[in-house]
């Protein structure tokens, strides 16, 4: 039983100062706050009744106030003022508070930036000793986005309106404009998105923030169909439909990176330090693009007219340096 | 039975709180219900207990001598206020909104109930945080990697730790010895930094290429590098620094990528303007135009443009398996 008591005791401390202050709680409040039963909590008060000042000679223990306890249900505790703050925050409490708040700093749209760094400075004050740890863990997030589009995002959220989003698609190289209804912004991989229905691809669709070109409020109230559901993130980001094309790479050493970088179908390592890898995706200008960038170190091996496709595309890249800038540049196309 | 040792820990937390000077343990033994009756070894045995685990539980318990001159005789215990109670905290409304959004950044378990004891003592402090505000935000940070949570204990407790690590590029293990400094996220994914036992230099490591156990040494094995020596580590993940600005003819209604960059955009001709693009590295560079392919064009400067041409060239000559 050695664990119950060392949890029960470390229960009582966190409970006490929150009874002194709050004359007349009701059990069931205090139960839900702690996440334990009523009659857990009861229990607890028990403790508390035989506690007290050392000798606990008359006037000496904490005075619980049984009765209501039975009776009403509420919750009346005096005679412990020496018990009436918290104990200071462990390390990994300090630690794990810190590391999220300093999380929601880097959230362009979570809130005040001003505030956040308000709440640092104040829990960095409290925590004391153990704040100082708190250098041990960072975390930066990829959230370059602009500010105005921050703001915009924060007030379309919370004013529930309909927003005008300039967005740019990297995959097929387009800047799009949308409506979309806002749902949530959600932080998935160390990037913040906004989640919102979108009235042009009537569907679910997840919005990088940093690439939002622009953001406009828009004076008409967002209306997210009843039957549109959040998705589920927990799966992570990129969840292939098996109606997307399925592609064939093979990945120099020095390419083998995409492998781990895009979630594939499967990968197969070879001695030479080479892999082939099989992937989905709905759009296979995003592959084309990828060869090319790749410049040789990845080679499409299936489908056969993507192969052609990647070729043509370097082609007439080529043939464009040499329109453009003259001639000789791409002599050996 | 639990009860009574629940009673006999908070009267002993509570004595040596309330105390002004040392208690020793002949008087503790008098005055906490629950140790009189017992022999003397078994008091001993049962003090030694429940100092640790109150010690276990964060309380400060303090050892000392009243008599600076014999600190040995009558060695006694006592809590000081000080280490004990969270200082006053209080927080302004908006400041409140943003504990309760913290509340929920963790996925990672063990973090998420630190982050809501840490909550709970606030609020016993008088703290109220705002969980209503914002409900339509989900700051996630996740911890997936088996090795993230014996690497933060180990960076927390400064313990040495050592690991299998797959190279990048490479398809062996090695194994390898750390002194932890920090982990850290970057951009989603976890690192942690440290001294590198066998290179004898700082070293970073991606946590998901840590493979099988984390084995880790006792607490304190190592000083605390300070935060210049950890930060100077990690600058490995910052970008690198604009090196250069290149020209590059795009398409209309295309290449936002570097569209978005540009620092000026003059047009250039029917249905292209030339951007200005601010830039760390040549061959990132090129790899980036290249993948708009006869959409962007390097004018400037032309180490840049080689790339570029060398790349596209490797592309148009290759293809077929």
């Amino acid at each position: 039983m050695s664990a119950g008591a060392q949890e029960q005791v470390s229960r009582l401390l966190l409970m006490l100062p929150y009874l002194l202050a709050h004359p007349g709680v009701r059990v069931s409040e205090v139960a839900q706050l702690y996440g334990v039963s009523e009659l857990q909590v009861v229990r607890d008060l028990n403790v508390l009744w035989f506690s007290g000042l050392p000798g606990l000679a008359m006037g000496d223990y904490i005075e619980v106030d049984m009765e209501a306890v039975e009776g009403e249900g509420v919750i009346n505790v005096s005679n412990a003022d020496y018990l009436a703050r918290p104990l200071r925050l462990g390390t990994d409490e300090a630690l794990a508070l810190l590391v999220a708040v300093r999380t929601l700093a880097a959230i362009p749209a979570a809130g005040d930036r001003d505030a956040v760094d308000r709440v640092v400075a104040k829990l960095e004050r409290a925590a004391g000793e153990a704040a100082e740890r708190a250098l041990a863990v960072r975390v930066e997030l990829d959230a370059d986005a602009r500010g105005e589009v921050a703001g915009s995002v924060r007030r379309a959220l919370t004013d529930r309106r309909l927003l005008h989003l300039s967005y740019w698609v990297p995959g097929r190289d387009e800047r799009t404009e949308r409506d979309v209804d806002p749902m949530r912004l959600v932080v998935v991989e160390g990037r913040p998105y906004l989640e919102a229905w979108c009235r042009r691809a009537r569907g679910v669709r997840l919005f990088r923030l940093d690439r939002v070109e622009a953001a406009y409020v828009l004076d008409v109230p967002a209306e997210v169909p009843p039957h549109a559901r959040p998705r589920d993130l927990a799966a992570g980001l990129f969840q292939p439909s098996p109606d997307d094309d399925l592609v064939t790479l093979d990945l120099d050493p020095s390419a083998r990176w995409v492998g781990d970088h895009y979630p594939c179908e499967s990968v197969e390592d070879r001695d030479d330090g080479s892999r082939r890898i099989r992937l989905r995706t709905p759009d296979p200008r995003w592959v084309r693009r990828l060869v090319l960038r790749l410049g040789g170190a990845a080679r499409i091996a299936d489908p056969p007219e993507l192969v052609e496709a990647v070729r043509r595309d370097a082609r007439e890249a080529l043939t464009a340096y040499d329109v453009h800038l003259g001639s000789g540049t791409a002599a050996a196309g | 039975m639990s009860q009574a040792k629940s009673e006999r820990l908070m009267n002993l937390v509570i004595a040596l709180l309330v105390a002004r000077t040392y208690l020793p343990k002949a008087r503790l033994r008098q005055v906490v219900g629950g140790y009189g009756d017992q022999s003397d070894e078994a008091f001993e045995r049962m003090f030694e207990r429940d100092k640790d685990e109150l010690r276990d539980l964060g309380i400060p318990i303090e050892t000392g001598s009243e008599d600076p001159f014999a600190p040995d005789e009558e060695i006694g215990y006592r809590i000081r206020r000080s280490d004990f109670e969270l200082p006053p905290v209080s927080l302004e409304p908006d400041e409140a909104a943003v504990l309760g959004l913290a509340a929920r950044v963790w996925q990672h378990a063990t973090l998420a109930e630190a982050t809501g004891r840490a909550l709970l003592k606030l609020r016993a402090a008088g703290v109220e945080t705002d969980t209503r505000a914002l409900a339509a935000v989900e700051p996630r940070l996740a911890a997936e990697e088996p090795a993230f949570w014996p690497l933060w204990e180990a960076v927390r407790d400064r313990r040495r730790v050592s690991f299998d690590y797959h190279k990048p590029g490479s398809g062996s293990a090695e194994h390898r010895h750390l002194e932890p400094w920090s982990v850290l996220s970057w951009h989603g994914r976890w690192y942690v930094v440290g001294r590198d036992r066998d290179r004898e230099a700082p070293r970073m490591f991606r946590l998901s290429r840590v493979a099988g156990p984390v084995g880790t040494g006792p607490p304190g094995a190592f000083p605390d590098p300070g935060a210049d020596e950890v930060r100077r580590s990690a600058a490995s993940l910052a970008p690198p620094p604009v090196s250069g600005t290149a020209s590059v003819r795009v398409r209309h209604g295309a290449a936002w990528g570097l569209r978005r960059r540009a620092v000026a955009t003059r047009p250039d001709g029917a249905g292209w303007d030339v951007v200005e693009v601010p830039y760390a590295d040549d061959w990132l560079l090129a790899e980036e135009v290249a993948g708009y392919g006869s959409a962007a064009l390097v004018l400037a400067p032309e180490d840049v443009r080689a790339h570029v041409l060398a790349r596209l060239r490797a592309v148009a000559g290759s293809g077929a398996v």
